[in-house]
């Protein structure tokens, strides 16, 4: 049988690619090591190299092809001795197989991601109007990864003292490619490669603050901050109150937060309730690509130390931006991204996906959930949340990080003290269990909370089976 | 780029000119009789927690602002009151401060190793050994983004020159060749232990040899020599080559902090050095040998010094505590968005 070489994964979160050019032809012998052809996904461009020999005996999917699975199989080569009629059909949809990268199979262990809601979608009338977006505006499909790109750039274009510094943030256009083209434009006064060190150029970029600058300092990850974290909480966020006023530290750090998939405990830390205990910290954490665009503009013009957590399994997803010249979204103010009745599920970053998800599933149950999305957790809107609860009497509060001192934590005893009287159930957390985060692709997704978790804690509370 | 020879202490016969040398005499001879102050204030119970005093390290600090120009910025660590003094900070708000009261620079809320002042370009005062060195690069690297052609001075310790954040920022403050002057302040003991004891490496101004940085050996004791080895360093960060490491050799005759017994070295060593190369006694011996001043003119110095100092703690002493509201001020500015 001929071998096939199947559409390798190139990062643990790629989920397709454009197969932009072949390198060989049919007929063509290929060695181990030769360059088969080149793939283009969100983040770069990439080589996949032959790991087998033999001849190239049919291309299965043409150069210029969009939205290639990966696992799906895009070419078949002949071993020695074998010809044509020895082409098996190739399997158009991907077995659950392991993929063929170049050393280590990368089966995607992450669900499909949540279905992206949007104004078009049908269950417009249960959305809340966002009242940060103007009605009649025209909207514009974008990633959460662009979306970011942009408000650096709009902020970078309206103010020259913005600049952003980081590892890898320049000539290779960010790790994650979210700084992608601002060195072109704003050159390498304002986009600046570090050296691999957060400790150093965290201080750095808190001394030019001081100075008079608005630096963005983007983490690779937020774990990577760690050696950072002395800076964050010493120099950012209490030198304003430890100076009676005067000095101001007026600094954005961003970077992907959380879990991302199958990098172990490590990569996989979710800060959200660390970076929340601080004061003198604005601690920011969108979901969607309209609030992660107006939120960061927002936080690169706030006069405070702003913590601005990502999501790297949300950068490569869609939503609707409004098309304005200046989208600006006030931190501080959570949103009711569905409006319902009977139980109030609250989430921020990617857990509001999980918790529209729910919502779907709780409604074909008869629940009408209502989602608040929190967007920012520091300083916290628990008001939004209240009011909320006093109308449906029921709280669930998801997110991806540990339980113990947890954003839901805060938020029920939050509650329970201020709403005590409309509970009609003991609140119910969602959360990551409690142990570092396993690489093994069914005890992570063991450990993870999901739509099913949100769905059974919603049913818990209401007292549904 | 080899580190240069040391300098050897002694009696300083470096050129200065008289009025210079009664202005170096008067700073440094205020930053003695106000830190004996606040240690006496402290054994009062009038200034509470950690206490750093600058007693001995004079000459640093005020050779090094004679240096600096309108616009230059200075940071430290927590042994930081003689330099908010030499940046011409007032000694009632400095005193204030350390009695925690709202007359002081950070109006009661920062402390003995909180303060600042955005109008004398003094960026603090920072609790956490090390931390300043990437602070006072960044400063430096806005000077740098903004072309406005200031010089950034980051005092810190024998103890600090060991932290990791301080190699990290050297790499970056070369390789981006930041205008930015290090200045190491080796008193000989971090807390209690010996450069000996903790340095592979105990000449410090070697430090920065891996990272093309050139490092010069001062003697810190002396105030001229400190004034023309930072005048070099500047001029050389000042005219874009990148930063430069100035290690002070210097002593403190205190404790680390007011609470430290000092037992990890003699009364002998501490009396010898002070009696050997106290950097205000050879100023008053230079002014005495130059006849730029007499017994009596020192003295009418002397007496001024004291009142302004006497004038600090009592305005310490008696400014309000904060008002209660201040507790939850200046935690975060309104946001303009």
């Amino acid at each position: 049988m001929a071998i096939d070489i199947q559409m390798p994964a190139l990062s643990p979160t790629m989920e397709e690619g454009t197969l932009s050019k072949w390198l060989v032809k049919e007929g063509d012998t290929v060695r181990s090591g030769d360059i088969l052809a080149e793939i283009e996904t969100d983040k770069a461009t990439m080589e996949v190299e032959s790991i087998d020999e033999g001849t190239v005996g049919k291309i299965v999917v043409a150069a210029g092809t969009d939205n290639v699975k990966v696992g799906a199989v895009i070419l078949q080569l002949l071993e020695e001795g074998e010809s044509a009629s020895d082409l098996g059909a190739a399997t158009a949809a991907p077995e659950p197989a392991p993929v063929q990268a170049e050393t280590s199979p990368e089966p995607m262990s992450e669900p499909t991601p949540a279905p992206v809601m949007s104004s078009s979608a049908p269950m417009t009338a249960q959305i809340a109007n966002d009242p940060d977006i103007p009605t009649n505006i025209k909207m514009v499909e974008t990633t959460v990864r662009d979306a970011l790109r942009d408000a650096m750039a709009e902020e970078m274009r309206r103010d020259e003292t913005v600049f952003v510094m980081g590892e890898e943030v320049a000539q290779y256009q960010g790790a994650y490619k979210v700084t992608r083209d601002l060195l072109q434009e704003f050159g390498e006064r304002r986009v600046i490669d570090t050296p691999i060190t957060e400790h150093g150029f965290a201080g750095i970029g808190c001394g030019a603050a001081m100075g008079g600058l608005r630096p963005i300092v983007e983490f690779m990850t937020w774990n990577f901050a760690m050696q950072a974290i002395d800076h964050i909480i010493n120099s950012a966020a209490k030198t304003l109150y430890m100076s009676g006023g005067q000095m101001r530290c007026p600094i954005v750090f961003r970077g992907p937060n959380g879990a991302a998939s199958r990098v172990g405990a490590q990569h996989s830390h979710d800060y959200s309730s660390w970076y929340a205990n601080v004061p003198g910290l604005k601690v920011v954490a969108p979901y969607d690509a309209a609030d992660a665009k107006g939120l960061l503009k927002a936080a690169i013009r706030d006069p405070n130390p702003v913590v601005f957590l990502e999501h790297e399994l949300l950068y490569g997803e869609s939503f609707d931006v409004p098309d304005m010249d200046d989208f600006l979204i006030p931190i501080g103010k959570a949103k009711i991204r569905r409006i319902g009745t009977d139980v109030t599920l609250v989430a921020h970053s990617r857990m509001v996906g999980r918790c529209l998800e729910a919502a779907e599933i709780l409604a074909g149950a008869g629940i009408d959930a209502e989602v608040i999305d929190l967007r920012t957790i520091r300083p916290l809107d628990s008001d939004t949340v209240i009011e909320s609860v006093k109308k449906t009497n029921r709280l669930v509060c998801a997110e991806e990080g540990w339980g113990q001192s947890g954003i839901g934590a805060e938020i029920a005893a939050r509650v329970v003290a201020e709403a005590f009287d409309y509970l009609d159930a003991p609140p119910e957390r969602v959360f990551q269990v409690d142990v570092p985060l396993p690489y093994a692709a069914n005890l992570e997704a063991m450990s993870l909370p999901g739509t099913e978790d949100v769905v059974a804690a919603a049913k818990k509370v209401c007292y549904v089976d | 780029m080899a580190a240069s020879k040391k300098t050897k202490p002694k009696k300083s016969t470096l050129k200065v000119g008289q009025d210079e040398l009664l202005g170096y005499y008067r700073d440094m001879l205020l930053i003695r009789r106000f830190e004996e102050k606040a240690g006496q204030l402290y054994g009062m119970g009038q200034i509470a927690g950690f206490c750093h005093l600058y007693i001995g390290q004079e000459a640093v600090v005020v050779g090094c602002r004679s240096a600096m120009q309108e616009g230059d910025q200075m940071i430290t660590g927590y042994r930081d009151h003689g330099h908010m003094l030499a940046c011409g900070m007032e000694s009632r708000g400095v005193m204030a401060e350390l009695t925690g009261r709202s007359g002081g620079y950070s109006r009661g809320k920062g402390g003995s190793m909180h303060m600042f002042s955005t109008e004398k370009k003094f960026y603090g005062g920072h609790g956490i050994v090390g931390a300043q060195v990437p602070l006072g690069a960044g400063l430096g690297f806005a000077n740098k983004y903004l072309d406005n052609g200031a010089v950034s001075l980051a005092f810190f310790g024998d103890g600090a020159s060991n932290q990791g954040q301080v190699y990290e920022t050297f790499n970056m403050a070369k390789l981006w060749d930041l205008p930015v002057v290090f200045v190491i302040e080796n008193n000989q003991y971090a807390m209690g232990t010996s450069v000996e004891r903790s340095s592979a490496e105990t000449e410090l101004f070697k430090r920065g040899i891996s990272f093309e940085i050139e490092g010069v050996q001062v003697d810190g004791m002396n105030v001229m020599a400190v004034r023309d080895a930072a005048q070099k360093a500047i001029t050389h960060a000042r005219s874009g080559k990148g930063p430069m490491i100035l290690e002070m050799k210097t002593y403190r005759y205190r404790g680390h902090s007011m609470s430290d017994p000092a037992k990890y070295r003699s009364r002998d060593e501490v009396t010898k050095t002070r009696s050997e190369s106290d950097p205000i006694d050879m100023v008053r011996a230079r002014l005495l040998d130059e006849k730029w001043a007499d017994d009596d003119s020192l003295k009418a110095i002397d007496k001024e010094i004291k009142a302004i100092v006497a004038d600090a703690a009592e305005f310490a002493q008696t400014s309000p505590e904060p008002d209660p509201s201040e507790l939850y001020t200046d935690v975060l500015l309104d946001a303009e968005v």
